[in-house]
């Protein structure tokens, strides 16, 4: 094969696992959306907190410890103990469900009824609170997340593909980290799903989904319900955050995957569970292919706005997204 | 007590449907002009020009322009930075490209180039609406940026990438470049804001003011009822654009004198504009100016409070900015979701009735 298609292979393969990754933040948004109504920008936020709170819990440090010094003169920064990863996630699960519990009492109980966009906005002031939350509790220097999940290219990946090219040519090129995401990615939504279609909470968070005025009248808590749904996006963050934080480190950039979940919700549309990983995807290898054939030739970086711009063009032709309900509009 | 229409007669239809009915409120804006025109720019020192006084001025262009757009016509935007960064790109090549056309002129040339490239990113709304509208702004927002720091024909092939604003003159007083003196700054950009409002209130009162507004409330009904979408929406893109191109152009030109795309106009620029819409009151000339002096003011007041006053570290007090605008903005959602300009209108209402409320 020439080595130009073996090249645009490799692109697309890392196109589908940025992808995957993508998709794990879009996911989020729709949960939220679908059964609340509210488009969650903090979801992004949420995914750098849940991965800092980690971090934080990991390493066994004080939290507020700045503003503790700042305050009292003291100098504290760490209990001196390290928590093992997996009873850290558990503690973090914890954590993001007293948020997902805060943010309903606080906040949206008292929005109910509002029109969407002010809701919107609403999460776009919460984005910023968690934002400075975060940095306080936990300091604003860039952390490195490990829990243990496998890092670097995938040697049996590359010794079983290289036979594909000729000379010079080594096989492909595949992080580990991103095949892990990707298994996670998949785990994640078989969970999801079953939960949706077998329990009993899942059924419910259907039917509120469905219409909140006849999911209230055959006796469903719409405000537990609503508590539940943030939780699951919480932990739906707290998965993109170790993915995205072992991937590239526990940054402030962490919560701008955000901004790059909104063209893939915008393609999928912002109802749609199959939407958000098709969208994923699409605008994954779009944006390498993209960067690939055409990036060399206007200066390169088109990560930045491709997925956008793509979005927007076909927004143009099918303004509800590729599985989003149809939009009806009446007077 | 004295704030009341009662013994104000209108005997002409101009009288009749003046922007301050009530003949204090009258008096009260004839005062502030004087202030800011005659009083201010005497005592004006460097650290409340800089800090303070013209970036809340250059704000609240930007956000009379953002306030046109969401507020009055409902199409939110997320693009602001973005078109900023084109009215100070525009004015930065006008500005050495012709440099004996005055730099007034300049501005409002960027203000037009602004304008035309908003209309162009403004077509889409026409098909695309909510949200997704908003998200499609981000597209904007970020092909501009990506733009500005990819072409070198845009910064002049200079190379730092970066844009500095060459010294220019009004009538033999500099106001661009290093060598500014702050009234100089001040005086500039107050005149710009005075212009602008003005225009801002008398169009949004009017003919066109109204076919805005129907298109926000909703814009299925405001066609059958007459009103071309087409022509209203981007009317509204084009006009919002001319404002926050003439922002752009002064916050490069005036207040920073040398930008670069990312950093100066960069997504949370966007946000920041937002915010104080927000704040301020959707749908409300008042209400711009009521936010970006409150989003301008709030980290000069909390860093004063916590650095100055309390000595604690800088970044402690930027972390505490975010906490305490994030909460605010939430705040003013569940309170008061018409912001600060809805205040005002009450406490308004309370005044006309003082002191006897029965």
């Amino acid at each position: 094969m020439p080595d130009q298609l073996l090249f645009a292979i490799e692109v697309t393969l890392n196109g589908l696992m940025a992808g995957v990754l993508y998709a794990l933040v879009a996911l989020g948004f729709v949960l939220i959306f679908k059964a609340s109504g509210i488009f969650n920008y903090a979801q992004g936020v949420m995914a750098l907190f849940a991965a800092l709170t980690l971090v934080g819990i990991m390493e066994g440090q004080v939290p507020f410890s700045h503003l503790i010094n700042a305050i009292f003169g003291t100098d504290i920064h760490h209990f001196g103990w390290h928590v093992p990863a997996l009873l850290a996630i558990l503690m973090t699960m914890a954590v993001m469900v007293l948020f997902a519990w805060l943010v309903q009492r606080f906040i949206f109980r008292h929005l109910v009824n509002q029109e969407p966009i002010i809701l919107f906005m609403a999460t776009i002031g919460l984005a910023y609170f968690l934002e400075g939350v975060g940095d306080l509790m936990w300091g604003s220097d860039i952390k490195t997340l490990d829990i243990g999940l496998p890092q670097g290219a995938s040697l049996w990946v590359e010794d079983n593909t290289a036979w594909l090219g000729g000379e010079g040519f080594f096989g492909f090129f595949i992080d580990r980290l991103d095949i892990a995401a990707t298994i996670v990615a998949i785990i994640l939504v078989a969970v999801l799903i079953a939960f949706s279609q077998y329990t009993k909470q899942g059924r419910a968070l259907r039917a509120v989904a469905d219409d909140h005025q006849a999911a209230l009248s055959v006796g469903i808590s719409l405000n537990f319900i609503w508590v539940l749904v943030w939780s699951i996006a919480g932990f739906v963050a707290l998965v993109a955050g170790i993915m995205w934080g072992a991937k590239s480190g526990v940054q402030f950039s962490l919560s701008l995957i955000a901004l790059k979940a909104l063209p893939v919700l915008m393609l999928g549309g912002f109802t749609s569970i199959p939407g958000a990983i098709v969208g994923g995807l699409i605008i994954g290898v779009g944006e390498k292919l993209f960067e690939f054939f055409i990036g060399p030739m206007v200066g390169g970086a088109t990560e930045n706005w491709f997925a956008y711009v793509l979005a927007l063009l076909f927004l143009v032709f099918r303004p509800q997204g590729l599985f989003g309900e149809k939009i009806i509009e009446r007077v | 007590m004295f704030y009341r229409e009662a013994g104000d007669f209108s005997t002409t239809y101009p009288q009749d449907s003046q922007t301050f009915p009530i003949k204090f409120d009258r008096y009260r804006y004839y005062v502030v002009l004087a202030i800011a025109f005659l009083v201010l720019p005497f005592v004006m020192n460097d650290y409340w020009a800089n800090a303070v006084f013209v970036p809340f001025l250059i704000y609240s262009i930007a956000a009379i322009g953002l306030n046109i757009l969401t507020g009055y016509c409902g199409q939110v935007s997320l693009g602001t930075g973005g078109f900023m960064a084109v009215g100070a790109y525009s004015c930065y090549k006008l500005m050495t490209a012709f440099p004996e056309v005055s730099i007034l002129i300049h501005v409002m040339l960027a203000g037009g180039i602004t304008a035309a490239v908003v209309t162009l990113f403004g077509l889409p709304s026409l098909r695309i609406k909510g949200f997704y509208l908003a998200v499609a702004t981000l597209a904007a927002q970020f092909f501009l940026v990506w733009l500005f720091n990819k072409v070198p024909w845009f910064y002049n092939y200079s190379a730092s990438g970066q844009i500095s604003a060459p010294e220019r003159s009004v009538f033999g007083i500099v106001v661009t470049g290093p060598n500014t003196e702050a009234w100089a700054k001040y005086l500039v950009c107050l005149i710009f804001v005075t212009i602008c409002a003005v225009i801002a209130r008398n169009l949004t009162r009017g003919t066109i003011g109204r076919t805005w507004m129907a298109i926000r409330d909703m814009d299925i009904a405001a066609e059958i009822i007459g009103v071309n979408p087409l022509k209203a929406k981007l009317t509204a893109f084009m006009v919002s654009g001319f404002f926050v191109g003439i922002a752009g152009a002064l916050f490069f030109a005036v207040y920073l004198g040398a930008a670069e795309v990312g950093e100066s106009f960069g997504i949370d620029k966007s946000f920041l504009v937002l915010f104080m819409i927000i704040i301020g009151g959707l749908g409300s000339i008042f209400g711009s100016f009521a936010g970006a002096a409150f989003m301008v003011l709030l980290p000069v007041l909390l860093k004063n409070i916590f650095v100055g006053g309390l000595g604690w570290p800088t970044d402690l007090a930027a972390h505490l900015n975010f906490i305490v605008a994030g909460g605010l903005i939430i705040m003013f959602l569940i309170l008061e979701p018409h912001g600060l300009a809805q205040l005002w209108r009450l406490a308004k209402e309370k005044l006309r009735l003082w002191p006897f409320p029965h």
